[in-house]
């Protein structure tokens, strides 16, 4: 009851980002490995929605379209490299599952033109998608698709959610990460100029109301999943203003949650307890270039950057994807490329619009054939084809 | 290309003698030229020492002060703070046994023995770090509260020091979940991200500046390069987010790729930074010497010396423009200060760096190979490895292993 109490609190600040979040929760731990599944999450969300359906309304950042039962689209971009075959082996499984889903597909890749009018007026209408990797070229002067759709849509929260897969071969066990990264600042203003010949400035930018926007998100992540830790990574100690007052604003959120532990660890400091002592993490908030470096370690250290889902969550819409970017671009079009990452990214999207029991089928028939070692990919140890390890997930679902 | 190169380095020892006060152009030209012979750039200051400086004075090719005194050296040492004393004493114990021509010049720097104020290392201290071209520091206490300005940043700048180079070789029987690593993260040092320029703009917004100029690049890109062409490593790897920073650190890239074609022997890729993080930890052999800007560095390499074991085994030395200084990174654990318990290993193995600049391999072999057999044996280990040794039983335990040591 009490921690139906602060569910519910929390719920009330973050609107109905809880549900989002919640289920994204179940997500990560309704496998075999997580062991966080939260069977209390659906009766404090029905509490919450009979208590508190109100203060939704109103601070609905995060609109679900549909409802339940009720046959949608959402909005799927391949992307490139592995793009392609990880998104087929998505779209066999959502079919084979039979998830009540249409995608509507649409391949571009012209950086010049930036995102289409199609793909936006789609989005928009959907507010859901699905997304492979997109490349961009380091000589490239136009803005990543990647970083155009977070900062168009203003998709704040970057989730990534590591954690060790029985059956998964990995150096470090017993890790359960969910790294929140702020999206839209920091270091990805674009913000550049070259002072004179010789000397480039780059402008990162912390503001205060994005910072605790994150911070927000983080803790009622937290607390909706009943996490029991915060870290707040950091290099305040450099940067004294701009990391001190991101640090800060997790500080000012921290003290409404005095049920949840927090941290504040330095960024270099962070990356070397990452690949000694993982286990210590639980939930981490982090500005935008550390949590790309920091998502990326943690999903090495659990086995690999294909296995783990993402979501890029904002007041307009939820974006999900493989966690740790990668394109692959070396074995693009070999049948090798692993799509797990995506297919969880495609179970978290499914409990983000309330298709809990396909989200459930999938992820752990996903969890089943790994652990199982039915079928497995190169990147994890195995031979399997995308294909092969597509079927076997097809096979067990129930 | 050189010659731009040259003209960089040149610009920036003028600054690092402008900043002395009170020193006499003959001083400066002592210690730069004697830093010039040990440092693996020196062919490239050769031009350097012709050309004029901004005073009219140039920098004559003086005699240097440690080849003509027969190879033996003179090294400013700052003990620091909690365990630096006794970490610090184990190390002149080793090479005394060793029989390293190299004699000490301390310098007691601490938090403790300056005034709020004043500046935490004396011009004495960095004079001496300058004229003798070499300096090992131990741990030294964060002052807390306001008034002193950074020790790290003070010395990096007073002493211009570039380049920081860790390498992280993994130590046989010291138990990781990575074995056989063997990564040199090369870090610049003085620009980037920590430069220390941020403002609020409005309220509520806070900009930082990040800079990166081809100067800098250029020099801690060199320095990286012959690193691997005189330590026989195949490959440099330039670490960049030019995908997302495409001016800042598409300049590095650049200049990275423009000295690679310097050094045709040795093979050099680009890779962004969370590529690179995965990598590491995904398969640590798949890097080797890797190049890349202040912020970059600081997270790489501590994430390398989290492969085999912290910042309690791992060496860092950093390169300036007229010296080298070595130097632990980890803390003054104060918990354990004074009662012969702290491991020695991080600031021992920072000095053998030391010693290979200064071209005494052979001597840092020895030292570095009985370290290793101790380790490896598993009978002397201090506390933090989960042994019971005390720093002398540690320490004699080395010099028991060293062939001069017997």
């Amino acid at each position: 009851m009490q921690s139906s109490r602060l569910l519910q609190a929390a719920a009330r600040r973050a609107g109905a980002a809880i549900r989002g979040l919640g289920h994204d929760v179940a997500a990560a731990g309704g496998g075999p490995s997580g062991g966080r599944a939260l069977n209390s999450l659906a009766a404090s969300s029905a509490n919450w929605s009979s208590n508190a359906a109100a203060a939704a309304v109103q601070l609905n950042p995060f609109p679900l379209g549909g409802t339940l039962n009720q046959m949608r689209t959402a909005t799927l971009l391949p992307g490139e490299g592995i793009g392609e075959e990880v998104n087929g082996a998505l779209v066999e499984v959502f079919e084979a599952a039979d998830v009540p889903l249409e995608f509507e597909t649409f391949r571009f890749s012209n950086y010049e033109e930036g995102l289409p009018q199609e793909v936006i007026n789609s989005f928009k209408k959907n507010l859901v998608a699905m997304k492979g990797p997109f490349t961009t070229p380091v000589k490239s002067k136009y803005t990543s698709i990647n970083i155009l759709l977070r900062r168009d849509f203003d998709l704040f929260a970057n989730i990534v959610h590591a954690y060790s897969i029985p059956g998964v071969q990995s150096r470090l066990g017993g890790v359960d990460v969910v790294m929140i990264r702020e999206n839209t600042e920091g270091e990805y203003s674009g913000m550049e100029h070259e002072a004179v010949p010789g000397v480039v400035e780059s402008l990162k930018i912390i503001t205060e109301a994005r910072s605790m926007r994150i911070a927000q998100y983080a803790f009622a992540y937290a607390a909706a999943n009943n996490r029991k830790k915060v870290t707040a990574v950091h290099k305040a100690n450099i940067m004294k203003s701009g990391d001190g007052l991101f640090l800060d604003c997790c500080k000012r959120v921290a003290a409404e949650y005095p049920y949840i532990e927090f941290e504040g660890m330095i960024v270099d400091n962070t990356c070397m307890q990452m690949v000694s002592r993982p286990q210590q993490f639980d939930v981490m908030i982090l500005p935008n270039l550390y949590g790309n470096i920091v998502t990326n370690i943690a999903a090495g250290i659990c086995g690999g950057p294909g296995l783990f889902p993402g979501a890029n969550i904002g007041e307009n819409g939820a974006v999900f994807e493989q966690g740790a970017r990668h394109s692959g671009l070396d074995i693009a079009g070999k049948n090798k490329a692993n799509p797990t990452g995506q297919i969880l990214g495609g179970v978290m999207m499914l409990r983000y619009l309330q298709l809990t029991k396909h989200a459930d089928a999938i992820e752990n028939a996903v969890m089943r054939v790994l652990e199982g070692n039915k079928a497995r990919t190169p990147d994890v140890g195995g031979s399997a084809t995308t294909t092969d390890y597509t079927k076997a997930i097809i096979s067990h679902l129930e | 290309m050189l010659r731009a190169a040259a003209a960089g380095a040149s610009r920036h020892w003028r600054l690092a003698a402008g900043a002395t006060p009170g020193r006499s152009s003959a001083g400066v030209t002592r210690s730069l030229s004697a830093a010039a012979t040990a440092d693996p750039t020196a062919s490239l200051r050769k031009e350097v020492q012709t050309a004029p400086t901004a005073g009219g004075t140039g920098i004559g090719d003086g005699s240097s002060a440690a080849l003509a005194d027969g190879k033996h050296f003179t090294v400013t040492l700052f003990p620091g703070d909690g365990i630096g004393p006794e970490i610090s004493a184990a190390v002149q114990t080793i090479f005394a046994a060793a029989n390293v021509p190299v004699s000490w010049e301390t310098h007691e720097i601490s938090v403790a023995n300056v005034k709020p104020g004043d500046p935490l290392v004396s011009r004495e201290a960095l004079d001496s770090v300058l004229r003798n071209g070499f300096g090992l520091k131990g741990p030294m206490a964060t002052p807390v509260g306001k008034g002193h300005k950074s020790l790290n940043l003070t010395l990096r700048k007073e002493l211009a020091l570039y380049a920081n180079v860790r390498p992280c070789v993994s130590f046989p029987g010291v138990k990781t979940p990575y074995d056989n690593v063997d990564l040199v993260t090369v870090r610049e040092n003085t620009e980037g991200e920590y430069s220390g320029l941020e403002h609020v703009v409005v309220p509520g917004v806070v900009e930082s500046l990040k800079v990166i100029t081809r100067t800098a690049s250029q020099r801690v890109a060199e320095y990286a390069f012959k690193y691997a062409a005189d330590n026989n490593r195949s490959r440099v790897t330039a670490v960049h987010k030019a995908s997302v920073m495409k001016q800042s650190d598409g300049l590095f890239i650049e200049v990275c790729r423009e000295v690679s074609e310097l050094f045709p022997n040795v093979e050099y890729e680009e890779m962004l930074i969370d590529t690179c993080a995965s990598a590491l930890v995904m398969d640590p052999s798949r890097l080797d010497v890797m190049v890349m800007p202040n912020l970059y560095g600081d997270i790489i390499s501590d994430l390398c010396a989290g492969l085999i074991g912290g910042l309690g085994l791992t060496p860092s030395g950093n390169m300036g423009a007229a010296c080298m200084l070595a130097e632990a990174v980890h803390g003054t654990a104060p918990d354990i200060a004074g009662m012969n318990k702290a491991n020695p290993t991080a600031l021992l193995m920072s000095s053998l760096m030391m010693l290979r600049h200064m071209k005494l391999a052979a001597k840092a072999d020895d030292i570095e190979r009985a370290v290793h057999a101790v380790l490896k044996e598993g009978k002397y280990r201090t506390g933090d490895l989960g042994g019971s040794a005390s720093t002398t039983e540690y320490t004699e335990a080395i010099i028991d292993k060293m062939s001069t040591g017997k």
